[in-house]
């Protein structure tokens, strides 16, 4: 095994890299049962530089290894083949460098040029096709829907996202801020920002105080306490349970208008920059979060209690849009969709994050189901709030930290990763420097990336009237997948 | 045959007003148990209005059939309303096994309603279509067998003898009456798509059964189609009203209470809405087969008194 081993939010250098030839490199990567988290090209003079990374949640490390391949190749034999995991990140390297993996079952550009490339079709004279979007109903992202029916029984679900292709990794070379970072997906502005922060952070050897990140972890698990109320709320407004959609709705909004208070942003823009953060969080307002929280959290549980106990609300979540544990696994499904198929990755946990060691995360019974979906939003929900709680404590002991430092000009020939847990799952920013100190890849991973697959496999079996259930339930980001 | 001027009068009134009160009426309650202000109980009318003025889109994939489908729905619930026991129990329109005309021409106007939708060419309304088309085959055959039943019982085919079985009958009669009571209710929570069986507020058009067949509708089109299914809407909950308030009454209180029993009956549906989550489109056949079996029971106690069978 030919890896650089490394820790989340570490500085390496490139040249500490090792670069295998192809073979080795393939043979790795299909014999390993690490989890990918990043797989992709990078212009390398006359070549082009294959990155794998690769990590081990339960030891918390990163392996990263790369090989070469040659920038006039035309194809390149497929790992898909023999590891599923791979499938969406040769679709992805195949659209940015056009070179072919050979074998791969379902070759299509991921993003571009969408149109010209054939759906996956059903014969029979009982089939019929339903397309869906890109333009939606409701005020929602462009994405197109393809099911294969026969009757109400969905047989496959085929999803074409692009539509908000934006180039958002291209112009994160060009002209890298903490705007743009924050721009990429609008409702993880904390993650991304966070994760694009700590990656530049990492390559110029930037020390950010302990209160700024303190400041960053709560507005990290603000956001995730929000929009998991929120989506609750969708949850159940899918299914016409009109009290639920209402509650949780008005008990989102004092979460962000909490947010408000503290950055001036309902969902938190301009908190967090490169350096630190810009907002202070002082005793009065400490007190206020926390006043906020604890009403949020005495409606949140009662409501939860009322819906879950309505037995009308349950039929319709239980066992609707299952996905088995074993199929999360083969299309490595990550963050909060993998928890609620009792895969328990969580990288705040998994990568020994500072202030998490001592905080306490209960073992969650999935079910796979909606029903799965919605109660693991309930408990994270519940533990955020003692985690802002007691994150709130610890500010308190480095009340006299500077929030924002000077920063440093990136070091040359270097790579940095990072990888925040989202509210939606792992956000993951990897970024490479030039012999110049200026960036020259940036990539960039959304859970949805992993997740989509997911959302169609649940879908399998179900009828079609489940898929807005489904969807909610996911709550995957179109812009996210896109960049 | 034809009534009296004032039935005539109050029964024509109730069809063109009530359907607006309702709906609002509806969404009202909706709107309280939400903790939210809510909009005016006008707003269906204002709304409707508004519809009227608008212009229209017409898809170029649609015939003849889709343009003329709203006037052709919209006339039949209207005809089908000169038929249907409002105030005092009596119809416009008083025809030996009335029902029978009834029963059809809602039926004709849903299916006017199908093929328009199917006109289009719209997957989704294809698929809205075969649902609706799916319920009514089951309710159609359970309302004939209710109605049967009460003629047989009342010894009389007019639509009216409904208003009948509770005085005439005693105890057994007010066990037919709230055996009825359900049946219809579901029937109209089904017709009208109501939850739990349809959601009219929501935007998703994989869910939906009645939205879905009319998203190709707009401006005056529309309005009728709305029109036509809170028409339908009175007219199944004046047949309910009908059912428990005596015919005896005499007249103002008659229609004072008239009033109020089916606004009663709106603000049952809004609270029904509001407490209760749809059910899964697959067990909707489930929710029907209780209005069927009901309509079973019925016509079994029926035959048991009257044939002693």
């Amino acid at each position: 095994m030919n890896y650089y081993t490394a820790k989340n939010n570490q500085r390496i250098n490139l040249s500490d890299i090792p670069t295998i030839d192809f073979e080795t490199f393939k043979a790795q990567l299909e014999m390993t049962n690490l989890r990918p988290i990043g797989f992709f090209g990078a212009d390398w003079g006359e070549n082009i530089r294959l990155f794998a990374f690769l990590v081990d949640d339960e030891e918390g490390e990163i392996f990263i290894s790369s090989a070469l391949l040659d920038k006039n190749a035309k194809e390149y034999p497929s790992i898909t083949k023999e590891n599923h995991q791979y499938h969406i990140f040769e679709r992805e390297f195949y659209e940015q460098f056009g070179i072919k993996p050979v074998g791969h079952p379902w070759l299509k550009p991921l993003r571009l040029n969408q149109d010209k490339h054939e759906f996956f079709e059903m014969e029979g004279e009982e089939i019929h096709q339903v397309a869906v979007g890109p333009i939606h109903a409701g005020v929602i992202e462009p994405g197109h829907f393809r099911f294969m029916c026969q009757g109400e029984k969905v047989y496959n679900l085929e999803i074409m996202l692009g539509y908000q292709h934006r180039g958002v990794e291209d112009l994160m070379v060009k002209k890298p801020s903490n705007q743009l970072a924050e721009s990429i997906c609008g409702d993880s502005v904390i993650a991304y920002n966070t994760a694009y922060s700590q990656v530049m952070e990492a390559l110029s050897d930037t020390k950010v105080s302990i209160k700024a990140k303190l400041i960053r972890a709560i507005a990290l698990e603000m956001e995730r306490i929000a929009i998991h109320i929120g989506d609750m709320g969708a949850i159940l407004g899918d299914i016409a349970y009109l009290m639920g959609k209402e509650v949780y709705a008005v008990t989102r909004t004092l979460v962000i208008n909490t947010m408000l208070e503290i950055s001036g942003s309902r969902f938190g823009r301009g908190l967090i920059t490169f350096g630190g953060v810009n907002f202070d969080i002082d005793d009065e307002l400490s007190e206020k979060i926390l006043s906020v929280l604890s009403e949020v959290k005495a409606t949140v549980e009662k409501m939860t209690k009322a819906a879950l106990q309505s037995s009308s609300v349950m039929s319709r979540l239980e066992k609707t849009g299952v996905v088995s544990k074993e199929t999360a696994q083969e299309l490595n499904l990550v963050g909060l969709i993998a928890r609620s198929c009792g895969i328990e990755i969580d990288s705040r946990f998994d990568f020994k994050d500072e202030f998490y060691q001592d905080f306490e995360k209960k073992k969650f019974s999935a079910t796979n189901d909606a029903y799965s979906r919605f109660k693991i939003r309930y408990k994270e929900v519940i533990e955020s709030i003692s985690f802002v709680k007691k994150l709130l404590k610890k500010l308190e002991v480095v009340k006299d930290d500077e929030i924002l430092v000077e920063k440093n000009d990136l070091i040359s020939n270097s790579l940095a990763i990072s990888i925040v847990e989202g509210w939606r799952g792992e956000v993951v920013h990897i970024a490479l420097t030039d012999e110049n100190g200026k960036l020259r890849r940036y990539k960039i991973k959304d859970p949805s990336f992993n997740n989509w697959w997911g959302l169609s496999m649940a879908l399998r079996g179900n009828g079609i009237s489940d898929f807005p259930l489904c969807n909610k339930g996911f709550d995957l980001s179109y812009a996210g997948f896109d960049l | 045959m034809i009534n009296n001027i004032l039935i005539i009068v109050l029964n024509i009134l109730f069809l063109l007003i009530m359907p607006f009160f309702m709906v609002g009426l509806i969404k009202k309650t909706k709107a309280f148990f939400g903790g939210r202000k809510g909009i005016s109980i006008f707003q269906p009318f204002y709304d409707f209005v508004k519809l009227l003025k608008k212009g229209q889109v017409i898809s170029s994939s649609t015939s003849w059939i889709f343009k003329i489908a709203p006037l052709v729905i919209f006339s039949s619930v209207i005809f089908a309303g000169l038929f249907a026991p409002i105030f005092y129990g009596k119809a416009i329109i008083e025809l030996e096994c009335a029902f029978v005309v009834f029963s059809y021409l809602l039926g004709f106007s849903k299916f006017f309603a199908i093929i328009s939708a199917l006109d289009t060419g719209s997957s989704f309304e294809g698929m809205g279509s075969s649902r609706e088309a799916c319920f009514t085959t089951l309710i159609e055959p359970a309302f004939f067998i209710i109605l049967a039943s009460i003629a047989v019982l009342t010894g009389n085919s007019t639509f009216n003898s409904i208003s009948m079985i509770l005085t005439s009958t005693g105890a057994f009669g007010l066990l037919i009456t709230i055996m009825m009571v359900a049946a219809i209710f579901i029937m109209l929570l089904v017709e009208c798509s109501r939850v739990p069986v349809d959601d009219p507020e929501t935007h998703l058009e994989l869910t939906m059964i009645h939205e879905v067949m009319i998203l190709d509708n707009s401006g005056f089109d529309l309005a009728l189609i709305t029109y036509a299914s809170g028409i339908k809407m009175a007219i199944l909950s004046a047949i309910i009203v009908n059912l428990i308030l005596p015919s005896a009454l005499n007249g103002a209180l008659f229609a004072v209470l008239f009033i109020a029993l089916t606004l009663l009956l709106a603000i049952i549906i809004g609270i029904i809405e509001s407490m209760m989550a749809r059910i899964r489109m697959s067990h909707v056949f489930e929710f029907v087969f209780i209005m069927s079996s009901i309509a079973l029971v019925i016509a079994s106690l029926v035959a048991v008194r009257m044939f002693g069978v």
